[in-house]
C-alpha cells in the first residue's frame, strides 16, 4: 500500500463528523438514523484501514468490521420498526414531539 | 513515480470526494427521500474504499447489506410515514449554531490526535494468497462464538422489529388516553409551580 494510513483515518474522521452533524441537526427520526449509519460506516473504514496497515494475516480488523456491519443492520431494522410504530400511534416522527416520557 | 502509485492516489481522492460530497448531501438536503438516495452513493463510495484497501469480502458485504438492505428499509420507512415527504415540513432542529461548533471541535480533536500520533511502521506484509478463504476459516475457528452470537442477534432483531411494527388496532386509543392523562398531569404541575413562585414574589414585595 502506497497511500499513507493517515489519509484513510482523516477521511473516516470527516465522514464521522458529517454523520454526527446529521444526527444532531435533523428533527426526523429517520434522518437521525441516517446520520448514525454514516458514523458507523466511518468507524468501519477505520477498522479495515488498521487491518491493512497492521497484522494482515490475522484478519482482526475485517472480522470486527463484519460484526459492526451486522449490528448496524440489526440496529437499522429495529430503529425503523420503532419509527413506524411511533408514526402509527402519534402521527409524527419528529424526535422533539415524542416526549411522553419527558417531564 | 510509478503509474500504479499515481493511479491508487487518483482512485483514493475520487472515492473520498464522492463519499464526502454525498454524505454532505445526506445531512443537508431538505427532502428526506433525496438524502436517502444520496446515502446509497455514500455507501458505494465506502465500498470502493474497502476495495482500495484490498478487503474484497467487506466491500461485497457493504454493497449487499447497506446498499441492498439498509437503504431499502430506510426508503420503506420514509414512504410508509407519508408526512415525512412534505417539502414544507421543517426537517432541521434549527440549532445548527450549536451543532456546527460541536462537530468542528470533534473533527479538530480527531485531526490533532491523528497528526500527533506516531504510527509504528510495520514491515509491509503480503496478503494471504486466498484472503476470503482465510477470513472464512478465522470466522469458523477463532471467532466461532461471536459469529454464532451475531446470528442470534440478527434473529432477535428480526423478531423484535416484526413485533414492534405489528399493527395493533387498540394502540392508538390507548396512547391517546395516556397522552391526555400526561397532559393533565403536566398542566396540574405547571399550575402549582407559578402559583407558589407568585406567592413568594408577593412575600418579598411586602
Amino acid at each position: 500500500m502506497t497511500i499513507p494510513l493517515e489519509y484513510f483515518l482523516i477521511l473516516a474522521g470527516v465522514l464521522f463528523c458529517l454523520g454526527m452533524y446529521g444526527a444532531l441537526a435533523r428533527k426526523n427520526a429517520v434522518g437521525i438514523l441516517m446520520g448514525i449509519e454514516l458514523m458507523l460506516n466511518a468507524v468501519n473504514i477505520n477498522l479495515v484501514a488498521f487491518w491493512r496497515y497492521g497484522v494482515v494475516g490475522e484478519f482482526t480488523g475485517q472480522v470486527f468490521a463484519l460484526f459492526a456491519i451486522t449490528v448496524a443492520a440489526a440496529e437499522a431494522a429495529v430503529g425503523l420498526a420503532l419509527v413506524i410504530a411511533i408514526f402509527r400511534s402519534r402521527r409524527t416522527v419528529n424526535a422533539d414531539e415524542v416526549d411522553l416520557l419527558k417531564w | 513515480m510509478d503509474v500504479n502509485v499515481v493511479l491508487s492516489y487518483v482512485a483514493f481522492f475520487a472515492l473520498a470526494g464522492l463519499t464526502l460530497l454525498s454524505a454532505l448531501a445526506v445531512v443537508t438536503l431538505r427532502n428526506l427521500l433525496r438524502s436517502a438516495l444520496a446515502l446509497v452513493v455514500t455507501f458505494i463510495g465506502v465500498a470502493g474504499i474497502y476495495l482500495l484497501l484490498q478487503a474484497e469480502f467487506i466491500a461485497a458485504v457493504q454493497v449487499l447489506l447497506y446498499v441492498g438492505a439498509v437503504t431499502v428499509l430506510i426508503l420503506f420507512a420514509i414512504m410508509l410515514t407519508e408526512r415525512l415527504m412534505e417539502a414544507r415540513l421543517r426537517q432541521f432542529t434549527g440549532k445548527w449554531w450549536l451543532a456546527v461548533p460541536l462537530v468542528v471541535l470533534v473533527l479538530a480533536l480527531v485531526v490533532v490526535a491523528l497528526l500527533g500520533a506516531v504510527w509504528v511502521e510495520r514491515p509491509k506484509e503480503a496478503l494471504p494468497t486466498e484472503p476470503v478463504a482465510s477470513l472464512g476459516e478465522v470466522l469458523m475457528t477463532r471467532y466461532a462464538l461471536p459469529f454464532e452470537i451475531a446470528s442470534v442477534l440478527l434473529l432477535v432483531a428480526m423478531v423484535g422489529a416484526i413485533v414492534v411494527a405489528w399493527p395493533i388496532r387498540d394502540r392508538l386509543k390507548a396512547v391517546e388516553e395516556m397522552e391526555k392523562r400526561v397532559i393533565r398531569a403536566k398542566a396540574g404541575w405547571k399550575e402549582e409551580k407559578p402559583g407558589t413562585s407568585e406567592g413568594e414574589r408577593v412575600e418579598v414585595a411586602r
